[in-house]
């Protein structure tokens, strides 16, 4: 296929994601807002959405404060924020309709009706009804994107380029949303005391949709350590990182094989992979888990490079 | 006089072709019409069949109005039409073969050289060019339109990028969706094998370099486009990549495109970007939507262009009023459709006539399309008549002019009933290696506001899905009923 569509697919899966996982960061928000933990200072769940989506700098150029007016405009909606929703929809769309011979009917339909009817949509002053539906809407989006196109497309280099978008999408938003409160998962630290441990652990598993699957598996209250593993290294969990790169080195494989060759991006993502599966709990917290996290966003980041060198270029 | 209505004729009841149009829209509540009428709108809208109008931002995507009432016209009208369509497309190819060639049109008189090797669609780097089989127009548009029961005329010849195909293959399928039942009960010709004829005509032309199985891509200017979606549509019923220029690279006189593969060489390029856009080595220097090196490649024979480049000499408005002539020298047959009667403002003495009979004449520039920069003159004011004098004297080569035509009417669902509408039909000719080739049918066009004569999408145009029907309903029944006569069981 042409270079410049697997390109595109490869965005258009990244940005789909992205608008989830951003519509995800601004209801764990809600969530919490609405959540009295009494006498904590310096929280701030607002503040955390924008900070899971890595642009805190952005924000604080042209807002003060962080509530839910300035958070919910600058995440949904803004246009001088490139990963608003609006924007993701946007760019989303626009490479959608560039390489639409490579798209199914079923998924362009979800993506043109999906972005027809939350254009409209643009106030930062919805009532919470309005916003909850707004975000429904951008969920079930990505969640037809995904659907129609595991049961929609063929499976050949343009599946392989627009899963491997939204794996290594998903799982550099789980690496940043967990490198984010690092510190608080890591077990040696001191206690800050019950019921904030408790609001940041859960604010974690809810902006990753987990909170109900870690029950499932753990059967346990929260525990930090538990939160990590489950997160990192636990393949069962469709967001872990672990997970993540079993998909990105299984569609990886799979275009090698189609193109009877292989390069770095194999190689790379092989390596990645094998460091997660190598590593234990206990392996984790030596290294520490900030500077576990960070190695894996830079390792991620330099495969998205090295997919572009190989095949996109 | 009114015009001519493709249901009622003019006035003597319902034409044989519209029988079954007649029982539906008797039988059909108007509310019913208005809400498929709605849903129809909305099916466009969700597959996302829009065009971009220029110089619109608010409305950057629209849909082109679809009218639920089809245009109906019988097998018998087709093979009439059809026969003159080919004659008239192999004589556009012959005609510009010649140009580029021996000028034999030229030097025989029959066409005046200026408007030939000074018209500024005539491209010198196609001179001495030998192309795959002399074709140059493997995809034309001819609009055509009627004012009676017997006389087609053809009002435009477009050879260059003509649009709208997929609107004729769109319209059926959506027309198919909301009323089955009214399939099930006309034998309708089907459209659906466009694309196939399409490919066939293209690799048919690929160059004599070509390997076997041809590549063949279609070459879009992207998604800022009016016709993007088209381009897109068309592509994925070809099977073949939808390209930009940057996707191609021109190396040692081949054309490749970049692929996750590596670089893959292409030998057919239906291009619908125009002839300024395609090499700026050649053409504009500052397009940044072409291929540096492409006419190299083309002019080495490596790679085939649809359609050629320079075939806008053969469907401008001045070499249209030659038309018929042109027919004749090179087939030496009479034209079976007919030219709209013209006056070449060129000529000193259609000038004056023209200048005294401006309310009654539409004046169109030679250069001009989509319905801009035109005087509709029975629709105009004096003031507006008077502006476009000054510029038909300032300019009269510029310019022909030609009777208001009674174009003929056809019903149409107009906000609360059926009521006529002017029509034009765009089929598509497709010229290949051995025949040409016509689907049956094509795109109607229809002026939805009452009394317009401009089909024109850009200014307020809808479009109708246009059935070619099997003949004719007696006959069904003079069989059935001999069947009865033989008397025997069924068996």
């Amino acid at each position: 296929m042409l270079s410049r569509h697997a390109d595109s697919l490869y965005w258009l899966a990244r940005y789909v994601e992205r608008a989830e996982n951003t519509a995800r960061l601004i209801e764990a928000a809600t969530r919490l807002s609405a959540t009295p933990i009494a006498g904590e200072a310096g929280r701030n769940e607002w503040e955390m959405a924008v900070a899971g989506t890595g642009t805190l700098d952005l924000f604080h150029r042209d807002h003060e404060e962080a509530n839910r007016r300035t958070v919910v405009d600058y995440l949904a909606f803004s246009a001088g924020n490139p990963s608003s929703i609006r924007a993701c929809l946007d760019v989303a769309r626009a490479n959608a309709r560039s390489v639409r011979t490579a798209l199914t009917m079923d998924m362009w339909e979800t993506i043109n009706s999906g972005w027809m009817d939350t254009r409209g949509v643009n106030s930062p002053n919805l009532t919470r009804q309005e916003l909850s539906d707004f975000l429904s809407r951008v969920k079930e989006l990505s969640l037809r994107f995904d659907g129609s196109a595991y049961r929609t497309m063929l499976r050949n280099d343009a599946y392989y380029f627009l899963r491997l978008g939204t794996f290594i999408e998903r799982a550099d938003f789980t690496a940043r949303v967990l490198a984010l409160k690092a510190d608080v998962l890591d077990p040696n630290r001191p206690s800050a005391g019950g019921s904030f441990d408790y609001f940041q652990w859960s604010w974690i598993l809810r902006s990753l949709s987990a909170l109900t699957s870690y029950h499932w598996v753990y059967r346990d209250n929260l525990k930090p350590n538990l939160v990590a593993e489950f997160l990192i290294l636990k393949a069962e969990m469709p967001r872990s990182l672990v997970a993540c790169y079993e998909k990105v080195t299984l569609n990886l494989d799979s275009l090698s094989r189609d193109y009877g060759r292989q390069g770095a991006s194999q190689r790379k993502a092989r390596m990645i992979l094998g460091q997660l599966q190598d590593t234990t709990l206990p392996g984790l917290f030596a290294i520490g888990l900030a500077r576990f996290l960070e190695q894996f966003l830079r390792d991620n980041a330099n495969l998205g490079g090295l997919i572009a060198e190989q095949y996109l270029g | 006089m009114p015009a001519f209505d493709e249901m009622h004729g003019f006035g003597q009841g319902i034409r044989a072709a519209y029988r079954t149009i007649q029982a539906w829209l008797d039988g059909s509540d108007p509310d019913n019409l208005k809400r498929l009428q709605k849903e129809a709108e909305f099916l466009f809208r969700r597959i996302g069949i829009t065009f971009a109008v220029y110089g619109d931002a608010e409305a950057e995507e629209r849909i082109i109005p679809f009218d639920i009432v089809p245009r109906v016209l019988t097998g018998g009208e087709w093979a009439t039409l059809s026969k003159g369509l080919t004659q008239r497309v192999t004589a556009l190819n012959r005609f510009l073969a010649d140009v580029y060639g021996a000028g034999e049109i030229v030097r025989a008189g029959v066409v005046p050289a200026d408007l030939v090797y000074r018209n500024p669609a005539f491209r010198p780097e196609m001179v001495g060019l030998k192309l795959p089989h002399d074709v140059y127009v493997q995809i034309a548009g001819i609009d055509v339109v009627r004012t009676n029961d017997k006389d087609f005329y053809v009002l435009e010849d477009n050879a260059r990028t003509p649009s709208g195909v997929s609107y004729m293959l769109e319209n059926r399928d959506v027309q198919m969706r909301l009323f089955p039942d009214l399939f099930a009960e006309t034998r309708i010709q089907p459209v659906d094998n466009y694309p196939d004829e399409l490919l066939g005509a293209l690799r048919s032309l690929a160059p004599a370099s070509a390997p076997s199985e041809p590549t063949v891509v279609l070459m879009t200017p992207g998604p800022l486009n009016s016709a993007y979606y088209e381009h897109s549509f068309l592509a994925d019923k070809l099977g073949v990549e939808l390209v930009e220029g940057r996707d191609l690279y021109v190396l040692d006189e081949v054309v490749y495109m970049r692929t996750t593969r590596g670089p893959k060489r292409v030998d057919v390029i239906y291009r619908r970007i125009d002839d300024d856009f395609l090499d700026p080595l050649v053409f504009r220097p500052d397009s940044v939507l072409g291929i540096p090196g492409l006419i190299a490649a083309y002019r080495a024979g490596n790679v085939t262009l649809a359609n050629a480049v320079g075939t806008g000499v053969a469907d401008d408005k001045a070499i249209y009023t030659y038309m018929p002539e042109i027919v004749r020298f090179y087939l030496g047959e009479e034209p079976i459709l007919k030219n709209v009667p013209t006056w070449r403002c060129r000529e000193p003495d259609s000038l004056s006539y023209v200048l005294d009979h401006l309310p009654e004449l539409v004046v169109k520039e030679v250069q001009g399309s989509g319905g801009y920069g035109m005087l509709v003159g029975p629709k105009s004011t004096k003031e507006e008549i008077e502006a476009f004098r000054a510029r038909l004297v300032a300019d009269p080569d510029g310019f022909i002019a030609q009777p208001t035509l009674a174009l003929s009417t056809a019903p149409t669902f107009a906000g609360d009933g059926i009521a006529p509408r002017h029509v034009d039909l765009r089929p598509f000719v497709l010229t290949g290696a051995d025949k040409v080739r016509i689907v049956p049918g094509g795109l109607t066009r229809v002026a939805l506001k009452e009394g317009s004569l401009v089909v024109n999408s850009s200014q307020g145009g809808g479009t109708k899905d246009t059935w070619i029907i099997e003949e004719p309903a007696e006959a069904v029944a003079s069989q059935s009923q001999s069947q009865s006569q033989t008397g025997g069981e069924p068996c």
